[in-house]
């Protein structure tokens, strides 16, 4: 046959043909291949699966190594979204025993979360009844996408401390935003320690890398296992607190409203905290989470109010004793400067009203019997020196800077959100609303005795008597006292030093001693223990006077101090002197030798209990306990001294 | 006879040509060790099933080596002696097959022996491409009458429609490659160029019709712009009239530099306004050209811009106002424009996730996962490029489509080289279908082509498609091994 040269030309069409189509399908491949990660990123989403493995939370003890709070596993119902086929509605409500409409509101509300994917793990429903998940898990395998989570809840072994413990809530959104370590569903502290502790106690999520394949199956582990992070549980927090004096206080606290701070000077490790009312911790960490919440938060008598941090009150007399330190060091006075008072201050037309006791009065005397006169004369005196000071303003701001050594008018900066800073005036404050220079120490002579503008709170009170324990300095209060695996936080155990002499010191806490064993708080002198102190009446505009009660022991080797404050309580010896001596006995010696009053103490109501328990979670159990007192009135004066202060 | 016998296999190890058994050998072993990973079991971790694929597949390229060899002893004078009788019995088999054959999901090409199954579609390609190859071979036949374009097309047409019966439309498509065979043997190279054009518009018209670029459909407007190239294309080499040629294509870069610098400052040109303008105008001007230049091959050019226009407008009026809705939408969803995730467009979409997860290196053998954990559907058969791209990345996939392509390039020039028309149509034949499989295996694997069930040759599992181009490709070689001996010029 003849070969056709024309035709022959004919293979470089078919063979461009192929070039070009290959050239075509290289560039595709490239696109593919080269072009952009999507599909390396679709091709992970699709087999592999990460499930979060949540580490145990850590344990909290207190300081006698007592373990308060602990875990429990509670089962989540969670689920990837893209993994949900062809449900069943309708049996999987019945399952749950959940209605269609709710259904739909847990899946919008999921959608909503900022951290939403469909390939992500996203929680359903947390904490599930034991009934539930006995339901739910019997027919997990007809609801494909769905399964149980693993998570902890927390548990307490004490029904005390709620204040300084606080629980765990789910994240919100802005936290989800602010910090990547959360997702929706997870859980996180809310007040407390639970929450300031929350980046140690929480510990470090686990993952594991599952391989599923394209029928949802979960093939097991990918690279066996390799690529899986074991959870790191979190740190367990040693506390200073003594769940125990915590419990006797709270006890003691019952159906009063107001708190008592106990501190071990040297180390101003924060022994007990008590609020009052306060509530059960438990009662925040289950199911009911949310209704014992609302329950709390709408009760008139503020369970969920710390008072003990976040209480500002007048602090009353027990204010003298800065007093007399301040006049002291400025030379205002000193041990044998004696002022006049006759039933009180009175200085141009201005009386400020005392009790009776000798007179002319020196400053142990005047602590001792709680003198009115003797301070307002004192602070006058400072604040009239213009030879000194240069001018009211100048003296005054002397003054100030005093009390902010003592931690009055600042934050303490206490381990525990939600501190009060109290309040301590300014000079510039009395400018603003006084008039510059139209005020002179007339006008503000009851800053003095506790009263005036003066604010503080139980804290700073405690921390007080603390800083007289130890005859001139603190050490920041605070109720961690040990991280597991970090140990002791420096900004814990900061040393404020008051610039006041130690022997003016030893004149305070004299006078505090001649207090209990002659004195206004003589009902709380227990043989033995060596106990200063020093009452508080606090006025109240607003009703009865507060009690208060500030003191430590013993006195030369000082182990607590302690401040308690009662709102309503009459005067500083019915409530305020009792309650203080008892939990130092308690503290010291482990046993009571006043057991009646202890339990007097524990039965006084001073408001309606009926009041006290509406709406109050868990107020029936305890009323069907121990019948509470219907009194409204105080207990027979313990002090029988019927003088006020 | 035993000298002669010896002296016949010496020669035939110096004529084989070894560089196509190379290449077979290396696609067949790479073939094994690809289909060992798509059918990896993770979960145990077995290599090599000897009741799965992996060790099928070893058994099925065992077999294929004797198959190969025993094609390679015989006389080449059997193949052309006993071409139309081979053809015929095949034709048959096509037939009883689809009275005999058991339902595959509405396929009717499987014949069931023992546990295993044989496709003879499969190997009804290589008694075609003998019986085409005898055909052309008759003494005096060539494609110069009505008669005879009709003879060959029957030889094409009728396997064509016995699979169709079969419901294996893929493996019937396979057969109109042939029209490669029928250009190189002097068919009009009009036809082929009508044909590639005509399934050019129908995909991009239809393809690209949903989007609206310059106020018309981009399809139409991809379509128009592929004209206005064709024509000036043709203008070059088939009028090959310097002036036209380089007067319609500054025309035609003015006008777009125009509507280009007026779309910049937001004037909008409506597409048909355009085009029509630029349509007429070439026509006009090429009528005017006739005076000067060759005027049958300018009549030529005139009606293939108007026959070209006419079709885009018929298939996009056909699409919409003829097909029913649900025939419009499998005709999308084949070619990707509709979406549907569970569908077809869920395998293409799985596959495309595959290759593209791949990236340069590849995610190393035995490590892919779409492909693992079975994310791509039928991944060692028509989807195994897919793991190639996942595990072997652009290196890997690069590699096996050269490969293609030297295999398809050798086969043109063994071709090329035979003395007789028989030679050279059946390796003619031979190189269309691997054209064809290459470009719509691959093609539909990285979403390029729509979803036609074919496989990879020697990739895809399966004994029937491994057999039938080893048979292809072993009686090409034996042709070839003989071809001196029968110069005939």
């Amino acid at each position: 046959m003849r070969k056709n040269y024309n035709l022959e030309k004919r293979k470089y069409v078919i063979g461009g043909f192929i070039t070009v189509l290959v050239i075509i399908y290289i560039f595709q491949l490239y696109v593919l291949q080269l072009g952009n990660e999507q599909y390396k990123e679709n091709a992970d989403n699709n087999a592999f699966i990460e499930k979060i493995t949540y580490p145990s939370r850590g344990l909290i003890y207190d300081r006698k190594g007592r373990l308060i709070v602990y875990n429990e596993p509670a089962y989540d119902l969670v689920m990837i979204p893209r993994d949900v086929h062809n449900l069943d509605t309708l049996e999987f409500c019945n399952t749950l025993r959940i209605t269609r409409e709710d259904f739909e509101k847990r899946m919008e509300d999921m959608r909503k979360n900022p951290n939403y994917s469909a390939y992500i793990q996203q929680t359903f429903m947390s904490q599930l009844t034991p009934e539930d998940y006995g339901r739910i898990q019997e027919k997990l395998y007809r609801f494909p996408g769905f399964f149980i989570a693993q998570r902890i809840l927390r548990q307490y072994n004490y029904h005390a401390a709620a204040n300084v413990l606080g629980c765990l809530r789910e994240v919100k959104e802005e936290e989800i935003k602010k910090d990547n370590y959360y997702r929706a569903g997870d859980y996180t502290g809310d007040m407390g320690i639970e929450k300031s502790y929350e980046k140690y106690l929480r510990g470090v999520k686990g993952k594991e890398v599952l391989i599923r394949d394209a029928l949802g199956k979960i093939q097991g582990h990918y690279n066996n296992g390799a690529n899986d992070v074991e959870p790191v549980a979190g740190n367990d927090l040693n506390l200073t607190i003594d769940i125990e004096l915590q419990q006797f206080g709270e006890e003691l606290m019952r159906g009063k409203i107001g708190a008592i701070v106990c501190i071990e000077p040297k180390t101003g490790e924060i022994l007990a905290l008590v609020t009052s009312p306060s509530y059960d911790p438990a009662l925040l960490a289950g199911r009911d989470r949310g209704k014992n919440y609302t329950a709390l938060w709408t009760d008139n008598f503020k369970p969920l109010f710390d008072r003990s941090i976040q209480g500002a009150y007048p602090p009353g007399s027990t204010f003298k004793l800065s007093q007399g330190l301040i006049f002291e060091q400025e030379q205002v006075i000193n041990l044998s400067t004696a002022y006049p008072c006759h039933r009180g201050f009175i200085s141009g037309g201005l009386r400020v009203g005392c009790h009776g006791h000798g007179s002319p009065i020196t400053l142990k005397p005047a602590i001792q019997t709680s003198c009115n006169g003797y301070f307002c004369w004192g602070l006058k005196h400072m604040l009239d020196n213009r030879k000194k000071y240069g001018s009211t303003s100048k003296a005054f701001e002397v003054w100030k800077n005093y009390m902010v050594d003592f931690g009055y008018g600042y934050k303490l900066n206490i381990d525990i959100p939600g501190e009060n800073r109290g309040f301590i005036p300014n000079s510039a404050y009395y400018d603003k609303n006084l008039g510059e220079g139209k005020w002179v120490a007339n006008s503000i002579i009851s800053d003095a005795i506790g009263q005036g503008e003066i604010l503080a709170t139980p804290l700073q009170i405690a921390n007080m008597s603390a800083c007289i324990a130890n005859r001139g300095y603190y050490i920041t209060p605070h109720v961690v006292r040990k991280i597991a695996g970090v140990g002791v936080l420096k900004k814990n155990i900061e040393r404020h030093e008051t610039r006041i002499n130690k022997e003016y010191f030893e004149h305070a806490v004299e006078g505090m001693r001649m207090s209990i064993t002659g004195g206004t708080s003589r009902s709380g002198n227990v043989p033995g223990l060596d106990i200063c102190g020093k009452t508080g009446t606090a006025q109240n505009p607003h009703g009865r006077d507060h009690s208060a009660f500030m003191g430590f022991a013993p006195m030369n080797d000082p182990k607590i101090a302690v401040a308690v404050y009662v709102e309503n309580g009459g005067f500083g010896a019915t409530f305020g002197v009792p309650i203080g001596t008892l939990m130092i006995e308690k503290y010291l010696s482990g046993k009571l030798t006043r057991e009646s009053l202890a339990s007097s103490m524990s039965n006084t109501s001073i408001f309606s209990t009926k009041a006290y328990g509406a709406g109050r979670p868990g107020a029936k159990q305890k009323e069907k306990a121990k019948p509470a007192e219907e009194k409204t009135t105080e207990t027979p004066n313990p002090s029988n001294d019927g003088t006020k202060e | 006879m035993e000298l002669r016998n010896d002296n016949e296999n010496t020669s035939l190890i110096k004529s084989v040509d070894w560089l196509t058994i190379i290449i077979y050998l290396v696609m067949v072993v790479a073939g094994i060790v690809t289909i060992m990973s798509a059918s990896h079991n993770i979960e145990t971790g077995i290599l090599i099933d000897w009741s799965n694929f992996s060790g099928k597949q070893i058994i099925w390229a065992g077999l294929s080596l004797v198959i190969g060899l025993v094609l390679l002893l015989l006389d080449r004078r059997i193949y052309e002696a006993y071409a139309y009788p081979i053809y015929g019995v095949m034709i048959i088999v096509l037939i009883v097959t689809i009275f005999i054959a058991p339902d595959i999901q509405g396929s009717r090409s499987w014949i069931k022996i023992g546990s295993n199954s044989i496709q003879p579609a499969e190997f009804a390609k290589f008694a075609t491409a003998l019986a085409l190859a005898k055909l052309f071979d008759t003494y005096g036949f060539a494609l110069n009458s009505w008669r005879n374009y009709a003879i060959a097309a029957a030889i094409i047409i009728t396997p064509i429609l016995s699979i169709i019966l079969e419901r294996e439309t893929g493996s019937a498509l396979v057969y109109t490659s042939l029209i490669f065979v029928l250009y190189r043997e002097g068919m009009s190279g009009f036809v082929l160029f009508a044909a590639l054009c005509a399934i050019t518009y129908f995909v991009v018209v239809l393809k690209f019709a949903a989007v609206i670029f310059m106020g018309i459909p981009l399809g139409i407007f991809i379509a128009f712009v592929i004209i206005m190239v064709l024509t000036v294309v043709m203008l070059a080499i088939f009028v090959k009239s310097f002036t036209l040629t380089r007067n319609v294509t500054l025309a035609y870069a003015a006008s777009a530099l125009i509507v280009g610098t007026l779309a910049w400052f937001g004037i909008e040109v409506n597409g048909y306004l355009y085009f029509f303008t630029m349509i007429t105008a070439t026509i006009l001007y090429l009528l005017y050209g006739m005076f000067h230049d060759d005027m049958r091959k300018i009549l030529v050019t005139i009606a293939f811009v108007g026959i070209s226009v006419s079709f885009i407008f018929m298939v996009d009026f056909a699409f919409n106002n003829i097909l029913q809705p649900h025939q419009q939408n499998r005709i999308k969803v084949t070619l990707g424009i509709a979406e549907d995730p569970r569908g077809v467009g869920y395998n293409v979409n799985q596959s495309k996730i595959a290759i593209g997860s791949g990236g340069m290196w590849g995610k190393g053998y035995l490590n892919g996962t779409q492909t693992k954990l079975k994310y791509v559907p039928e991944q060692h058969t028509d989807f195994i490029f897919c793991t190639i791209g996942e595990e072997a990345g652009f290196v890997g996939t690069t590699a096996v489509v050269l490969a293609f392509v030297a295999l398809i390039y050798r086969i043109i020039g063994i071709a090329e080289r035979q003395h007789t028309a028989f030679g050279r149509v059946y390796a003619y034949c031979v190189a269309s279908y691997f054209i064809f499989h290459l470009a719509v295996n691959i093609g539909m694997v990285i979403g390029l082509c729509p979803v036609i069930g074919i496989p990879l040759p020697f990739f895809s599992y399966g004994g029937s498609s491994l057999w039938g181009f080893t048979a292809l490709l072993f009686i090409l070689l034996r042709i070839d091994a003989d071809r001196k001996a029968y110069g005939s010029w």
